[in-house]
Formats: C-alpha cells, structure tokens, sequence
C-alpha cells in the first residue's frame, strides 16, 4: 500500500510542478498604452522581442484615458498596471501628485542614447510624434493648405473642417494661425488663441475626440482638412486615403515611458522599459509606423529614406514646433485647459 | 371570544407567509445594495470629498459655471425630443403589430427587436455609414440627381435623434404593444359604427386606452436617454454635449473623481425628482402593471 501511496503522491507533486512552475517562472508585466495599428507594430517589433529575451510575458492594455485610471489604480495601494505610455506633460504630473515608482537607470541601459532633456527620475521619453495638418486631395489637389492660416482662410480653402476638441494643442495652432512667431508661442496667450477660434467655430464640423476618428474623418472624406498625428495620418493615407499632410508648422509632443507607484514587478518593469528603448527594435518600430523614437541611437538602423519622413527626422525637426510640456502642466496651462469646456459650450 | 384563537392562527400564518416572501425577496435586495446601493453611496460620498476632506468646490462649481446647467438642460431637451420621436414612430408600429395576424406581427416585433441585439457602437457607426457625406443616402441623393452638393446629415444634432431613437425605439414599442394589444377589437368597431370617423375613434378610444402603455414607454425611454455617452459622442461631431460627456470631461480636466462625481449625483438627482413626479401623476406600480 505504502509505496503505491507515494508513487500517486509523487506523480501529483510533479504534475502539480508542471503545471504552476510556468506561472511561477514567467513574470507578467501589463503595459498601458495606444490601441490602434501603433499597438499592433509595436507587439511585433518591440513587446514580442522583449517577451523573448526577458522571458516574461507582456500584456497590452490599451485606454484612451490613461491618466486618471492610473490615478485611480495607485491610489487603490494595488496597480493592475505596471508600465505606462502617455504624453510628456502626465509624467510631469504623475511626478507631482507622487504616483509614479523612481526609474531604476541601472537597468535601463538603453536611456543613455536618449537626450537629457526627454528624461529624469520618473520618467523616460519613448517617442516623438506631431499634430500636422492633413487636407483631402480630392478636394485641394496638391495645392492645399500648407499653413495654420490656410486652415483658417475659409474664403481660399472653402471645404468641410474638423480640430481636436481638445485645448492642447488647438490653442497652440491657433495662435500661430494669428501669426504669432512659434518662438514667441510660451507662455501661451490664452485669451487671444480664445479668440481667434471663435472665429473658426462656426466653420468647424467635427470636433473629434479619438485618434481613431480622425483615421476615419480623412479615411471617408468626411472633412476636407484638419490637424491630426502624423501616424494616424500616414495609417490612413497607406490604406487608401485620398490626402496628404504637411509637418510644416506641425505641434511636436512627446510620449514618456513610467512605472506606477506600488507595482508588484518593478523588476521585470525596468528591464521591459529597457528593452521598449531598445534601437533596433525602436528601428524596427519606425520602419513599420510612422512615429519618432527618441532613443537617438535608432537611427543607424534605418534606411535614410524613411528616416527622412520620421517625426524626429532632422529636416522635420527644422520645421515643426515643439510643444512645451511644462508650461501645460502648469497652473496658466490647467487653466487654459478648463476654458475648453466652456468655449465648446457657448 | 370563541373566534380569537382562529384569528391569531390566521394573522400568524399571515406574518410567516410575509416573512417567507421576503426571504425569497432577500438575494435579489442583497444583489441590488451590494452593486447599486453601495456603489452609488461611495459616489455620494466622494462627491464632496478632495484631498481627503470634505468640501462643497464640486457643488459649488457646478452653481456657479452656467455651461453646467446648459448642459443639464440640452440634456433634458434631446430626452424629451427622443421620447416625442420615439412614440411618433413607436405608435404606428406597436398598433401594427397589435392587430395584423400573426405571422406579421410576429415580423414587425421581430425586426424592432433585432437591432436590440447589436452593440450600440456598430450600430452608431453604422449610422455614420449611412449618413456621411459620402454615405449611402448622400451618394444615392447625388447619383438620382436631386441634390447638387451632400447635406450635412452627420456630425451634428440631427444625427444624434437619429442613433439616439434607433436604439430607445424597443423601449417604446414593447409597453405600447402591450397595451394595444389588451385593447379589445370590439370596442374600435363601436366606435366606428356609431358613426365616429376614424380620427374621432382614435382620439377618444384607442388613445385614452394605450395611454398607460405610452407613459411606461416615455418613462423608461426618458430616463434611459439621459444618461447617453458613445452615440452623441460619434455622431454629434463634439457639438452635442449631454452630461455623461460632462462627466468624462470632468474627470480629465481636473484629475478629481469627486468633480466628475458631483456631476453624476445632480444627474441622479433630476432622475430621482422626476421619478417622483411622475409617480404623483401614475402610480410607478400601475407602468410596471403591477395593479
């Protein structure tokens, strides 16, 4: 009896072994980020490698309102989130409302090709991408608006208009459609950008909230122009879009990569951000989908060709105007934010 | 004195048979406090908390910025609107299905129910489909050669009505459908044949009767319009604004659950007046055809 008894003890010890050892073994790590084809080049060249060489496992958790729900999930003590992806001014804030885990920099390798000014303690840039203005050349053929004061000269580019029913950056495209020089852009002049939009409002058809919608509006013809990120527009010119964009003018913002406060796998965390900045999967990355990695070392990697039409291409870079975190995170900048709901309403 | 004993056994076996119906009644109230009651107090209670501590900045926002009540009011009239749509449609339809035989009211019932099964949000997009400038109807429009350039269907608060209607429309027919079809056939050919002309007949038989029906269906189509957020968001173009966009926005623009929270509890609280206006005028027992 005694042996047949240890036998079955032992088969069910190692059975139990080869079920929960794989568990044990491979660590998750849920990462907040875009949906969207952006996700879906991403998985390829950067989260699956990662899995492979980290061995741990990479679940994507797109949402479209990251700041809030990471809010909400630090302040429950117990993140479901480890790793996070939104614009430049959330880390500044994330940082300030003591919601983000300290970068761990020995872990992150990668970060030293990335340039001082898209990192600190908290936070590390992952990528660049821009606001350009898109135009429908059914419409406008190849003489369409090339300027923020084009998009407001409804007499010379009559034609249906969608903005971004959002203050940042609007604000900022309407100031430099009332010719202020992007030099001059900040601190903003909020009443003044107010101002000029009034006088667009009435010639806007769609205020959209998604960048989805906007692959949409410019995919169906919907509108005949309106500023949208250059990856959503690229998506949707290569899927057919009868349209083309211009960078000139085109509001730079930056993504940052952080961890949330309290994450039950730091460890892994670090060594996933890592390898998110790693430059050739960043190469990769760029190649398949039209965004700017900010890990400079990226860019012997890729064919000159393309580099040239990426959001941080030197050429582009000449032309466009980078949008200031800082000053938006500020009080002037929350301000100027809450008068959107106002504006939209009158 | 003699009966008394026969009276307590009978108020006795009264109390215990109470005592058996609300313990049968106890899971559902336990599932309806556990999700909704508590829920609701936690959002209460946040409502006027910051930081916190207890504070009124929420409330006293919402006094104070009139684009708040603008929206509670936008609200209350694309309910309204919503409602009077969905009986001038709902009507015909639910008296359909109420007198044709049955193979074809089994058919009308059939296809209000059908886009009941489908997301909101295919069915919204759907409706950009169809109402575009390049949709189906503006294209048709173009090519029959009645109109020059596409009209402004979409992105806008005609296209709300529209996505809006489509989706509360089964809230409506289903209550109206109820009632006709309780109506006995008879009391119509009265009508008829002591000489009322048709207009007569409805306005004072067929009306009056489904009236109970209409108030049920306005109710639930009412309340359910209030709290709308993908369909006025993707169709109304931004320019629409109801309050659960107002909630959204208020938990992205402040970073504060307590300010989107306040938002929702004065929501809550037009519902709740409503409500009990509505029971003074019908009985909510008698809508749900409890009496």
């Amino acid at each position: 009896m005694k042996p047949a008894f240890s036998r079955v003890m032992g088969l069910s010890l190692v059975l139990a072994a080869a079920l929960f050892s794989p568990a044990v073994a491979q660590e998750t790590v849920t990462y907040a980020t875009d949906g969207g084809n952006i996700l879906d080049v991403m998985k390829k060249t950067l989260i699956g490698p990662a899995e492979q060489k980290l061995g741990i496992r990479v679940v994507p958790d797109p949402n479209a309102d990251r700041y809030p729900v990471l809010k909400a999930q630090v302040l429950s003590g117990k993140p479901t989130w480890d790793v996070v992806d939104f614009s430049a001014g959330y880390c500044a804030r994330g940082q300030q409302e003591g919601l983000l885990e300290p970068l761990d920099y020995s872990e992150i390798p990668n970060a030293a090709s990335v340039p001082e000014q898209f990192k600190d303690e908290y936070s590390v840039g992952l990528s660049a991408y821009a606001t350009v203005l898109a135009y429908n050349t059914d419409t406008y053929g190849d003489n369409g608006p090339k300027t923020w004061a084009d998009f407001w000269d409804v007499e010379k580019f009559p034609g249906r208009r969608a903005l971004r029913n959002y203050a940042r950056p609007t604000l900022e495209i309407a100031l430099l459609a009332d010719g202020v020089a992007p030099e001059d852009l900040y601190p903003l002049d909020v009443d003044r950008a107010y101002k000029k939009l009034e006088e667009i409002k009435p010639h806007i058809n769609v205020w959209w909230t998604s960048g989805a919608e906007t692959t949409q509006l410019l995919f169906d013809g919907e509108v005949d122009m309106l500023p949208l990120w250059d990856g959503r527009a690229d998506t949707a010119i290569q899927e057919g879009a009868a349209a083309k964009f211009t960078r000139n003018q085109a509001i730079m913002e930056y993504t940052c990569l952080a961890v949330l406060k309290g994450t039950q796998h730091k460890d892994a965390a670090m060594k996933f951000i890592n390898a998110l900045l790693d430059p050739k999967g960043q190469a990769g990355w760029a190649t398949d989908y039209l965004t700017g990695p900010l890990n400079t070392a990226f860019a012997q990697h890729v064919e000159p060709k393309r580099l040239a039409r990426l959001t941080t291409a030197p050429e582009n870079l000449k032309v466009q105007v980078p949008l200031n975190a800082a000053w938006w995170a500020s009080e002037a900048g929350a301000n100027a934010e809450k008068r959107w709901l106002e504006f939209m309403q009158k | 004195m003699s009966d008394l004993p026969i009276e307590q056994a009978i108020a006795r076996e009264e109390r215990k048979e109470q005592r058996i119906y609300l313990m049968l009644f106890m899971p559902a109230v336990m599932l309806v406090v556990l999700f909704l009651g508590v829920p609701l107090l936690i959002l209460a209670i946040q409502s006027f908390q910051e930081g916190g501590h207890l504070t009124l900045e929420h409330y006293a926002r919402i006094f104070d910025e009139p684009i708040y009540w603008r929206t509670y009011y936008d609200t209350l009239e694309i309910s309204v609107a919503v409602t009077v749509l969905c009986i001038l449609l709902g009507f015909p339809l639910a008296y359909a299905a109420a007198i044709a035989p049955r193979g074809w009211s089994t058919l009308i019932l059939a296809l209000v129910m059908l886009p009941f099964w489908t997301s909101v949000l295919v069915r919204t997009y759907a409706w950009l489909v169809v109402l575009q400038r390049r949709g189906i109807v503006n294209s048709l429009l173009m090519s029959a050669g009645i109109i020059d350039a596409p009209l402004s269907l979409s992105h806008n608060t005609f296209a709300v009505l529209i996505g809006m209607v489509h989706v509360m429309l089964p809230f409506m027919v289903f209550p109206l459908y109820a009632a006709i079809s309780k109506i006995p056939q008879d009391l119509l050919q009265a009508g008829s044949s002591l000489g009322g002309s048709p207009w007569y007949v409805f306005r004072r038989v067929l009306l009056p009767l489904s009236l109970p029906g209409m108030f049920a269906g306005s109710v639930l189509v009412f309340i359910l319009s209030l709290g709308f957020y993908l369909t006025p968001e993707l169709l109304g173009g931004g320019k629409t604004i109801l309050v659960s966009s107002l909630v959204q926005r208020n938990i992205e623009l402040y970073l504060q659950f307590g300010a989107a929270s306040a938002v929702a509890m004065i929501l809550l609280l037009i519902v709740f007046v409503i409500f009990w206006l509505v029971d003074r005028i019908l009985p909510v027992e008698k809508i749900v055809g409890m009496r």
